[in-house]
Formats: C-alpha cells, sequence, structure tokens
C-alpha cells in the first residue's frame, strides 16, 4: 500500500510538472503573431530568434506567463489555508470576500494616486491589497466566532464580496475618465500588462510565502484533526492561526494587488490535487497546489487570450466556467458521503 | 508529594475566566484509572479540557509528573499526555494510519516526516486496539467502534504517560464499550499509564475506576474509590434521581413500582422472580413479592419494583410470622405466582404458600 501510494505521488508530481511545461510553451506560442517551438526554445535559451518575436516573448509573454504562475500558485495555497482553517471545503478568498475587500482598497489607493498622476508601485498594491484582505478577514472571522455553520460563514463572506466590488463599481464609475480603461480592466481580473517589475516583487512576497507555508506543513496536518487535537499535540493554536490568516491574507493580497480578483481557483485547484494525490496530507498537497494552481491558470489564461481573439476574456469569467462546476460536484459529493 | 503522577492544587475552572467549578484537587497515579461522573452539564468536559490545556484555568495549578503543566512547552506536554475528545472528526482523505500517525507528531522533525520506528510504533498501537485490519480504510468510512479504537491507538502512539479521555463510550454499543474499557485497563496494567476520563455508564465507570470523582454543582462533591460512590443513596442524590431508581448491588437502573394495592402475590427466590416482576412491572400490574430472603437475588429487584415484600433474614428458616403475613396478603391478591421450583429447609414455607394458592386455585405456575 506504502508503495502503491509512493508510485501515485511520484506520478501526480511529474503529470504536474509535465503539463505546466507544456502549457509554459503553448501560452508562448499562441497569440497573434504564433511562435513556433523550435523559435521558443531558441529564444529562451540561445537568445538568438527574431527582434520582434524575442520582444513578444521577452516582453509581454513571459512576463505574464510567469504571473500567472505565481499567482495562480498563490490563490491555490491560499485557498487551501483557508479550507484548512475554517474546516469547510468552498472556502477561498474569492469566496469569503478577501479578494473584494483587497480589490477595494487597491482601487481607492490607484484613483487616488492616479488623481495626484502619480503611479502605484507594486509594494503600495500589494500593502493596499493585504490592507483591504485584513479588513475582510476580520469581519468574516467576526461572523466565523458568532456563528458556527459552515453555510453562514460563506452567505457572509459573499455579501461581503458583493458590498465590496459594488463600492468599487461606484468608485470606478466616477473616477476620471483616462483611468478607466485601465482600472476596469484590472477590477474584472487579468493578467495582462504585467512587467518585469512586478513580477520580481509577487515572485519573492509569494515564493517566500508559499516556502513558510510549506515548512508548516506538520502543524496544519495536525489541524487537520481539528483544534483539540492540535492543541494536544503540542501545536501553540493561537501563533498558528494568526499565521495562517496572515499567510492566506498575503497570498490573496498578492493575487489581488496585481490581477484583481480571480475565482474559483483557490477552491477547485486544492480539491482537484487532493483527488489526484488521493491524501490530504499537507506535505504532498501544498507543493502540488501551488503546480496545479499554476497549471490551471496558464491554461484559462491561454483560453482568455485565443478563445476570441483578438478579443481579450477577463480570466476570472473563464476561471468561473471551469470552477464552478467543480465547486457544485464537491457539494454534492459531500452530501451524499454525509449521509 | 510527588508520589502522584498529575495532580491539581486549587484548580478553578471554567469559561473566559468566569469559575463554574471551584476548588478541585485530583491525584492520580501511574497505573490508575481516575474516572469523573455526574450530571449532564455538570463540568466534567470543563475539567478534563483544562487539565490539558485546551481552556485556560482560571486558578490553581496542575502538575504533571512533577512540573507545573503551565510552565511546559507544548511539545513536552504532548509526549507525557494525549488526549480523546468526544468531538466528532471528519478529516478528509485520511486512513485510518494516517490518523493514528499523527500520534508521532511531537517525535518527528520539522516536516513531520516518520521514521521507521514511528511507524513500528503506529503499527504496535493499531495492533493493540485489533485495529490492523481496517488500517487503510478511510476514516470517515469506519463505524463509531473502530474510529474509537482509531483514536485511542492516536493516543497510545503519542507514547503518553497519562491518556484524558472524554466520554470516550458514549456512540459506542455495549460491545465496542466493554472492548474499549478493556484495552484501556489492558494499558494501564501494561505501561503504567495513568488515565483520567469521564463515563455516562456508571456501572462500568463502577468496574474500571479505581478512584471515581463526583462533579456537582459547582465543587466537587465527593472523591473516593467506587465502593465508597456507588450507593443508591449517593448516587439518586448526585443526579437527583426522582423517578426509578438505581440498584447499587447489580450497578443497574429500575424504573419505577406500579403503584397501587398488590393485585397478584409473586413466590419468589432464587432469582427465578426477577422476570415476572419485571413482566408485572412492564404490565403496570401492582404486585407483592413474598417471601424472600435478604440475601436472595430476587430480593433486590423485589425491593425497588413490588409494591410489598416480605422478607426474611438470610439464612434463616422462615418465621411464622412472615408466613401469616405472605398468607393474609395472599388471600387479597387475585392471582399468585409461584416461580420457584427448588424448595428445600429455608423456604419450605415458601411451599406451604404454593400449595394454599393451589387450593384457593389462584396459583400460576412459571
Amino acid at each position: 500500500m506504502h508503495k502503491k501510494l509512493h508510485i501515485r505521488y511520484w506520478a501526480s508530481f511529474g503529470l504536474l510538472v509535465l503539463m505546466l511545461i507544456l502549457f509554459i510553451i503553448w501560452n508562448i506560442n499562441s497569440g497573434s503573431i504564433p511562435i513556433s517551438v523550435r523559435e521558443i526554445l531558441e529564444i529562451l535559451f540561445l537568445g538568438g530568434g527574431e527582434e520582434t518575436a524575442r520582444n513578444i516573448v521577452w516582453e509581454i509573454r513571459l512576463p505574464r506567463i510567469l504571473s500567472a504562475v505565481i499567482l495562480g500558485g498563490a490563490l491555490s495555497v491560499s485557498g487551501f489555508l483557508l479550507q484548512t482553517f475554517f474546516g469547510n471545503p468552498i472556502a477561498s478568498p474569492f469566496v469569503l470576500g478577501i479578494s473584494s475587500g483587497a480589490k477595494l482598497v487597491v482601487s481607492l489607493v490607484m484613483i487616488f494616486l492616479l488623481g495626484r498622476s502619480m503611479v502605484a508601485s507594486s509594494a503600495v498594491l500589494i500593502l493596499a491589497a493585504f490592507a483591504g484582505s485584513m479588513i475582510s478577514m476580520g469581519f468574516v472571522l467576526l461572523v466565523a466566532k458568532k456563528v458556527k455553520q459552515m453555510s453562514a460563514l460563506i452567505i457572509s463572506g459573499i455579501m461581503i464580496g458583493y458590498i465590496c466590488s459594488a463600492i468599487t463599481d461606484f468608485v470606478i464609475t466616477f473616477a476620471d475618465d483616462s483611468n478607466i480603461v485601465n482600472l476596469h480592466n484590472w477590477s474584472m481580473g487579468s493578467f495582462s500588462g504585467m512587467s518585469w517589475e512586478n513580477v520580481r516583487v509577487m515572485a519573492v512576497v509569494v515564493l517566500l510565502s508559499s516556502l513558510i507555508v510549506f515548512l508548516m506543513s506538520k502543524p496544519i496536518g495536525a489541524y487537520q484533526l481539528g483544534e483539540g487535537y492540535a492543541q494536544n499535540m503540542g501545536v501553540n493554536i493561537k501563533v498558528f492561526r494568526v499565521a495562517l490568516i496572515l499567510l492566506s491574507s498575503i497570498l490573496s493580497a498578492c493575487v489581488t494587488a496585481f490581477a484583481g480578483p480571480i475565482s474559483f481557483v483557490g477552491i477547485a485547484v486544492p480539491h482537484l490535487v487532493k483527488s489526484l494525490l488521493k491524501t490530504a496530507k499537507p506535505l504532498l498537497v501544498i507543493p502540488a497546489c501551488f503546480l496545479g494552481g499554476a497549471v490551471f491558470c496558464l491554461f484559462c489564461d491561454l483560453i482568455a487570450r485565443t478563445a476570441f481573439a483578438p478579443t481579450e476574456l477577463s480570466i476570472s469569467s473563464v476561471t468561473a466556467v471551469f470552477g464552478a462546476p467543480i465547486v457544485i460536484y464537491i457539494m454534492i459529493r459531500r452530501k451524499r458521503s454525509a449521509q | 508529594m510527588n508520589e502522584f503522577y498529575v495532580h491539581t492544587e486549587q484548580m478553578t475552572v471554567g469559561y473566559d475566566g468566569k469559575p463554574l467549578i471551584r476548588n478541585i484537587e485530583i491525584r492520580l497515579k501511574r497505573g490508575e484509572i481516575l474516572t469523573l461522573i455526574g450530571p449532564n452539564g455538570a463540568g466534567k468536559s470543563t475539567i478534563l479540557k483544562s487539565m490539558t490545556r485546551q481552556l485556560k484555568l482560571v486558578g490553581g495549578t496542575v502538575y504533571l509528573g512533577g512540573e507545573q503543566m503551565s510552565r511546559m512547552s507544548g511539545k513536552e506536554v504532548a509526549k507525557k499526555l494525549a488526549v480523546v475528545m468526544t468531538e466528532r472528526i471528519r478529516p478528509e482523505l485520511m486512513t485510518c494510519e494516517d490518523i493514528v500517525a499523527t500520534g508521532r507528531y511531537p517525535y518527528t522533525g520539522t516536516l513531520g516526516i516518520l521514521g521507521e520506528k514511528d511507524w513500528e510504533k503506529v503499527h504496535e498501537a493499531m495492533e493493540l486496539v485489533h485495529a490492523l485490519d481496517f488500517k487503510d480504510r478511510d476514516f470517515t468510512a469506519i463505524s463509531d467502534g473502530q474510529r474509537q479504537r482509531i483514536l485511542l491507538a492516536r493516543a497510545i502512539c503519542q507514547e503518553p504517560e497519562i491518556i484524558v479521555l472524554d466520554e470516550p463510550t458514549s456512540f459506542l454499543d455495549i460491545r465496542h464499550k466493554l472492548e474499549l474499557l478493556a484495552i484501556l485497563k489492558n494499558m494501564v496494567v501494561r505501561k503504567k499509564t495513568a488515565v483520567l476520563m469521564s463515563l455516562h455508564e456508571l456501572d462500568l465507570a463502577q468496574k474500571i475506576s479505581d478512584h471515581v470523582i463526583c462533579v456537582h454543582g459547582d465543587q466537587i462533591e465527593k472523591y473516593g474509590s467506587p465502593e465508597e460512590i456507588f450507593t443508591s443513596e449517593y448516587v439518586h442524590h448526585l443526579y437527583g434521581i426522582t423517578t426509578g431508581s438505581y440498584n447499587a448491588a447489580f450497578g443497574c437502573l429500575e424504573m419505577d413500582p406500579p403503584k397501587g394495592k398488590p393485585e397478584v402475590f409473586v413466590i419468589g427466590g432464587n432469582g427465578r422472580g426477577i422476570p415476572v416482576y419485571r413482566k408485572l412491572q412492564r404490565a403496570g400490574i401492582p404486585f407483592a413479592a413474598g417471601i424472600l430472603h435478604k440475601n436472595d437475588m430476587d430480593h433486590e429487584v423485589a425491593k425497588v419494583l413490588a409494591a410489598e415484600v416480605i422478607e426474611e433474614e438470610p439464612f434463616s428458616l422462615i418465621s411464622e410470622e412472615n408466613f401469616q403475613k405472605a398468607k393474609k396478603r395472599m388471600e387479597t391478591c387475585s392471582r399468585v405466582i409461584c416461580c420457584v421450583d427448588v424448595f428445600g429447609p429455608a423456604n419450605e414455607k415458601n411451599r406451604q404458600l404454593m400449595k394454599l394458592a393451589e387450593a384457593s386455585g389462584k396459583l400460576e405456575i412459571r
């Protein structure tokens, strides 16, 4: 049995890495100007290739791909943390209104800065998004403390999300004309227009946070048995809970700061990954979540870019199409197993 | 003073700083079982949660192995104390083996990867609770009895010196209750583990515990050996029993007797009367029981179910006085049931009662 599972783990990780490479190449390859695989390899590893193609790859497609990889990973790890924390399989930054809170504060800050003709730096965006995440998180925690019911938690999260989105829309409607297009795109969720500076900042923040999350696999595993048992095993519950909240907020804030709110990745990917691995062991699930999130976002971004080219879809509408059925499936299956 | 493995001094427990039960003094040695009993909501779980640091103490100190527990790190405590809680857990995609393996938590490294030795301990613990057969099953797919054994195995492979269990037998059927407690007793004898638990089943508590603590009101009302605690009077008082009764000798519960003038006279003895008494009780027919020696097991049941018991001193011949009393009572009853099949010198008078009943045509033989 142990042997068999190990084979499954290796195979799953192999599959994820393979898909990641495949989708990276596919993403570089497709677009308004297709670039052949041979050319891609030349551009990436030999520094060769034609001038325009090189520019497209290095300045447009690669930053976008890398941010999809990093932010997709961040989203699903954040979702996994929230699901563990609330013991709720459909908790995620989007559902709990945390993304929307971040979106609200970021758009306020952006409009404020744009009004003074300043451009918000990556760090400012992240900080604003983090502040917004924490405000929403605060509300959700308050509700969670008062009501122990799972559905109430989700409903309150969705309501917070709606309120924040409404205010954001309101603010954007009255923002300066020239900013609207840009802001509107971002508030719908998109990986477009990433700069290398953005990628660098998000890489540092996300990779560092994810590494810390990975190192917390052991207490997270204990927490899966419930607070009481975790505490008995020697987990410092207070510190652990704060760490979990902070890390999941930082991760989802980083996503919102750069790509806007992206739905369903945080629920669908951890679930798919657990089904693939046939285990919920954090030691395996956390890295697999990261890879899976990256693959999922690359796949969705590919569709967003190419399905109705030259018109680009918002990334959220694509992730919703593929993610929402998975959420429905989770709920039906849980109902069945509860009986 | 540290012959005790666990002891508390002036421990006061409660929620949010509000005291619920005060001045709890628990003393427990290794290799002993201490059981908390008391009515629902008395605070048994509160005490256990406070002693395992899941709740903050309102006052006082808990010592574990001679050390102040509040000064120990989570890991230190985890190596000495393991819990089995009442809350049901529904972990996702975890096999029974995975659950048990979490018990090794305090012994593994940063990433919590189990070594060869750890797996040995896991399997040892699973063998002890007879759970190796279903080690690869999903934890949510097994029965309550199996689940409780897995949780116990989890606690065992944490290699604790004390196990704290909150109502471990609550969801179990009688077979699994007995199995679980037998495993526990075995652990206590073999590994000198101390056990602190709460139980609802008084009969089991009476048989397995070395010491019993009664939680009642805002205090520990009584603390002593099972023999001291489990008397009918005290149990009636502890649980505020007003309907039915608790039989200390049998450790069982009885319903209220049917009220009214006896309609049936039951000649019993030698344990043969009990089923008849119960049947009459169920039918709601008041009855008189006689003539019973006080050391007859029928007497234990008759005295709580019968409207009237005509009783004789142990090991004596039935006196003429009691015989006359029984005869008189029998005459007022419309039926007489005789369930005795063996007559000897001591109950010779019961045979005469039977003959009288036969002559009057009231007799039924059971």
